[in-house]
């Protein structure tokens, strides 16, 4: 067991850790840590010994970008699973948050990088604070929109939220000063990447030592753990605010708005906050993303990846349960995935058929992605995993 | 019942006492002032104004389609009137919406019952209570204590209301699964989880069978003398309606006809007039 | 009768003539940018021609939305895609047949007009179709209007991919390379030939609709559907049979707009889902599931849209459009011709 070994399985082993305890329910808490803390890097140097190194990389990016995906999931099913809120612009939020991070963690190039890279500001502040202002951001901008649209019908929603994301994505396009105008906002910087580097100052230096055999390019494993754990947070909050008062006004209002009202409840407020809980998370979920690809710009934040995508996640994996929305993002990001491989196999094929048509290999796997959207809508639109029956806290009062 | 465990500084005491509802000179809780509502071409309520005063038990009886329910809703928030103005306690509550309404003291139920079907009986109960903590997303998150200790004091007093509404077996299932007339004693439930100080109750007999209708009639009197909570009931069931209420106001085509007391009400020709012209001749039955 | 002051406030700012006054203002707000910024009248007039020009084509895609909601209630979000799969096929049209001379002054030749002809009754066909894939299932089984909407988006995105693989991403032109030059109309203002048979058959299509809806059976039986469905049902109007008719003439119209945009512009992928907002937005502006009032809307909107292009980066066109509907929703969210709940 070399050293490198044990430190990618330490970091492997934390999103392990908190999906082996996220399914156990037994008390005290802190013996279900153990185990799973156990467990949890158990399997991970299984992984790291027996998995070929390149075979590992790629599924420790998978479990980082299904995890980010997760949590953009949560934030739609707050949204959407919990209060029927009908937001068809992801993109938006996503967009906002991953730009603030990136410009509130940035420091303004100047002298002769200044002509590459404009920047309407960079603060060069750290990453958490960076999540913050992500998800502050994102949060505003729900509530401007949120005002004059959550009151009407769903479907006023729906086309607003589109014209958001539109917006946010023509302005991100157009708006050079703001952050780049069409070219990519570039070196965006990756939290705790010391660790897989020169060793960090803010570290005590035994834990230093532990991670000093870690490359630049183990990065990812540093990563892994860092989103894997925002995840969890975004996870247990959730489930907390979800399984309380709050979360039965909401499925109350979204079940029969009439009768909520009637008992007193400002339904037209509660939406706002679920709609805002949500924007907020999908803020953070941008920023995750903005800080594991370093460079954005608007294109990531197309209709398709940045909305539809999520949207197949939560549908799939079960909307109105936390546990559905990140089950979906990882099925989903899996799919996704793996039609990538297919499609790489039919090359040739496909080459074969035309030449342009290699090229379009990603809209492929979207029009696959539409099918699967339209078979669970039609067939399945309860999704994997059904919403819970109860969302009292009572199964601590049983 | 709900005198147990209530949820602290949220669910007031009784405001009416019997010497303040007995005084000639308070003014009426409710005050109804020429309200008109109108659906495309059909007038449901044509100015229609009438008084109901603190701590009573006012029936409102009329044909079908008199109007009764619609000003239910005018009153409550549901709809907003065309003209005409709601008075709650001397407070002008004309369109405002309904959940302020509701913390204004009025708590009303549905003709139709509309339950929050895939929650439990139980939630939709504790549901209502207001002010409670964890309805701030934050509460449950950072004191999950303290929203945990008034949940325990919810589900406490709903299951007392639940118990008196006979519908303690149900308390687990799902509001959908219930039959009409359980769904009807949910409405009820959730008006008495409410302590509101005046309850609108639309047709809370239909569906309900007579044991249980006598017992909710001697809950409705009992919450009256005891805790001062005015009610205003629309009921088809006369003789119910007759032996309960007083004063009984009837509607006819969108307007108040008559009011006073039964007796003077059934006897009047105005009202047989009204019944017979429609498809009720049940009025003295 | 006694009001309080917000409500008071509230049905003055509600009623239809504060939103023509917006409007007006918006316009009155324009010209007086224009002096500021110094643009000449002629050139704010040309910019209005143009509006009138692409509201025209709006108007056609509008149309289809709102009788879909009219008819169906439901949002069809797909309905933008319809567009571009018109466009497209119209190209496949194009492409196959011999070409043949422009038809001067116009730069297209006959092929576009048998493409045109061929390809909107085939649109309405594709767009009943996927009704009866999608749609129908979900209305027997009294799906959540959200459901239907979900539909709408896989559709939507379906069509997309589908345009993309076989397309690519880039954009494209019915005649590639071919001069399209603008003539003056009068008073210094230029438009192409294109263009005025463009807004020409958008007139004539409107027209048809118009005495489709008021003069034809299956038109009053569309519009006593859209009034009250079980009534409908139960007076012996077949369903059915209106349903088929909405697609065909919402699918059918859906094309004939991505065609004509397509020859004004240009075909892009991309191009219906960036018109969806333009669409809503003149159906929200002219009340939800009136036909004539989502076809003032869209030429409101044209114009606002071009004319705003004088002032701001016209990369922003379809941001204005949301910007009026996001005006709308705030002052009158039943929109010009809508009744006050
Ligand atoms: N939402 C509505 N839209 C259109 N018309 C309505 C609506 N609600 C009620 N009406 C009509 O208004 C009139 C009054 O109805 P309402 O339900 O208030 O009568 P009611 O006195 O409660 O009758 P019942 O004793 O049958 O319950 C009826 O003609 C009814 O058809
Ligand atoms: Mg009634």
């Amino acid at each position: 067991m070399t050293p490198v070994v044990l430190a990618k399985s330490v970091l492997l082993g934390v999103p392990l850790w908190l999906f082996v305890s996220s399914l156990l329910t037994f008390k005290p808490a802190w013996l279900k840590h153990l185990v799973s803390i156990a467990a949890g890097v158990a399997v991970a140097l299984a992984m790291v010994t027996l998995i070929p190194t390149g075979i590992l990389s790629y599924m420790t990016t998978f479990i980082l970008m299904a995890s980010i995906y997760g949590v953009l999931s949560l934030g739609l099913n707050v949204q959407w699973g919990y209060t029927g809120l009908f937001n068809i612009g992801i993109a938006a939020f996503f967009a906002i948050g991953a730009f603030t991070s990136a410009l509130v963690t940035t420091v303004k190039p100047t002298g002769f990088n200044a002509s590459f890279t404009q920047q309407a500001f960079g603060l060069g502040l750290p990453f958490w604070v960076g999540l913050l202002a992500a998800g502050l951001m994102a949060g505003v901008l729900a509530w401007l929109i949120g005002k004059p649209t959550l009151r009407l019908r769903d479907d006023y929603l729906a086309i607003a939220t589109i014209g958001i994301a539109e917006l946010v994505r023509l302005v991100f396009q157009n708006e050079r000063w703001l952050a780049n105008g069409p070219q990519p906002l570039r070196g965006i910087p990756q939290p705790a990447s010391c660790l897989a580097g020169n060793g960090c100052s803010w570290l005590p230096g035994f834990v230093n030592d532990f991670f000093a055999p870690l490359t630049p390019r183990d990065y990812p494993f540093v990563y892994v753990a860092i989103v894997a754990l925002v995840l969890y947070v975004v996870y247990r909050v959730l489930e907390r605010a979800i399984r309380s008062p709050w979360g039965r006004v909401l499925r109350a209002v979204r079940e029969e708005e009439a009768s909520a009202a009637m008992n007193g409840k400002d339904v037209a407020a509660f939406r706002m906050q679920s709609f805002v809980v949500g924007a907020v998370i999908m803020g953070i979920g941008g920023a995750l993303y903005a800080h594991y690809v370093v460079a954005i710009d608007y294109g990531h934040f197309d209709p398709l990846y940045g909305t539809f995508l999520i949207w197949v996640m939560l549908m799939l994996g079960g909307s109105g349960n936390n546990r559905g929305a990140i089950l979906g993002a990882f099925v989903v990001w899996g799919i996704w995935s793996g039609t990538s491989f297919v499609v790489d196999l039919l090359r040739p094929t496909l080459a074969a058929i035309s030449p342009d048509l290699p090229s379009r290999g990603p809209y492929i796997r979207f029009f696959l992605i539409s099918l699967l959207m339209l078979f669970i809508v039609l067939y399945r639109p309860m999704g994997i995993l059904r919403e819970e029956k109860v969302v009292s806290l009572d199964r601590d009062l049983a | 019942m709900s005198d147990t465990n209530p949820v602290p500084g949220s669910l007031p005491r009784s405001t009416g006492t019997r010497s303040e509802a007995e005084s000639p000179a308070a003014p009426p809780l409710l005050s109804i002032q020429g309200l008109v509502k109108d659906f495309g071409g059909l007038r449901a309520v044509n100015h229609c104004s009438f008084d109901v005063a603190r701590g009573s038990i006012t029936g409102l009886i009329g044909p079908n389609g008199a109007g009764k329910t619609t000003l239910f809703s005018l009153v409550s928030g549901f709809y907003r009137p065309d003209e005409g103005r709601v008075f709650l306690d001397g407070e002008d509550v004309t369109g405002l919406p309904s959940h302020l309404i509701f913390r204004k003291g009025l708590s009303r139920t549905f003709q139709i019952p509309r339950e929050h079907k895939s929650m439990t009986v139980m939630e939709n109960l504790m549901l209502v209570p207001k002010g409670q903590l964890g309805e701030r997303f934050w509460n449950p998150v950072f004191r999950p204590g303290a929203v945990r200790a008034q949940e325990r004091q919810l589900r406490e007093k709903a299951r007392e209301v639940l118990d008196f509404v006979e519908l303690s077996h149900m308390a687990d299932q799902p509001a959908g699964a219930m039959s009409g007339g359980q769904k009807k004693l949910l409405e009820l439930a959730r008006t008495l989880m409410a302590d509101p100080k005046i309850v609108l109750l639309d047709e809370p007999g239909a569906g309900v069978n007579p044991t249980l209708m006598g017992k909710i009639r001697e809950k409705i009197e009992q919450l009256n003398r005891e805790r001062g909570i005015t009610f205003l009931l629309i009921e088809h069931d006369m003789p119910l309606v007759m032996g309960l209420c007083d004063p009984v106001v009837v509607m006819n085509q969108g307007s108040k006809l008559v009011s006073g007391p039964p007796a003077v009400v059934r006897t009047d020709p105005r009202v047989l007039e009204a019944y017979l012209g429609g498809q009720y001749g049940a009025l003295e039955g | 009768m006694r009001l309080r002051p917000g409500e008071r406030f509230q049905r003055v700012i509600g009623s239809p003539i504060a939103m023509y006054v917006v409007l007006g203002l918006v316009l009155v707000a324009l010209v007086i940018a224009a002096q500021v910024k110094g643009l000449s009248g002629n050139l704010l007039f040309s910019l209005f021609v143009r509006g009138v020009l692409l509201g025209g084509t709006l108007a056609l895609g509008a149309v289809g939305v709102t009788l879909v909601f009219a008819v169906l209630k439901m949002a069809n979000f797909a309905h933008g895609d319809l567009m571009t799969l018109g466009a497209y096929l119209g190209l496949i049209v194009v492409a196959l047949l011999p070409k043949g001379a422009p038809l001067a002054p116009f730069s297209f030749g006959y092929e576009f007009l048998v493409a045109f002809l061929l390809v909107v009754p085939l649109v309405g066909l594709v767009a009943f179709g996927l009704d009866r894939v999608a749609f129908r299932p979900l209305r027997a089984r009294r799906a959540q209007p959200i459901m239907f909407a979900m539909a709408a988006l896989g559709l939507a995105f379906g069509i997309r991919s589908l345009v993309y693989i076989f397309w690519g991403a880039d954009f494209t032109f019915y005649y590639s390379g071919r001069a399209r030059p603008a003539v003056e109309l009068f008073a210094g203002v230029r438009v192409r030939p294109d263009q005025l048979f463009i807004l020409g058959l958008a007139v004539v299509l409107i027209v048809g609709v118009y005495l489709l809806l008021e003069r034809t059976k299956i038109g009053k039986a569309m519009r006593a559907t859209a009034d009250n469905p079980d009534l409908a049902r139960v007076s012996g109007i077949d369903t059915g049979r209106v349903i088929l008719w909405t697609w065909l003439i919402g699918g059918g119209l859906a094309a004939a707009g991505g065609m004509l945009y397509g020859l004004d512009v240009q075909l892009r992928p991309e191009m219906g889902w960036w018109l969806l907002l333009p669409l809503f937005a003149s159906v929200i502006l002219g009340t939800i599931g009136n036909a004539y009032g989502a076809m003032a809307g869209a030429f409101v909107i044209g114009i606002v849209w071009q004319m705003s292009s004088a002032f701001i980066n016209p990369a922003y066109g379809h941001g204005i459009a949301f910007l009026v509907m996001v005006l709308v929703l705030l002052v009158r969210p039943e929109g010009l011709f809508g009744k006050r709940r």
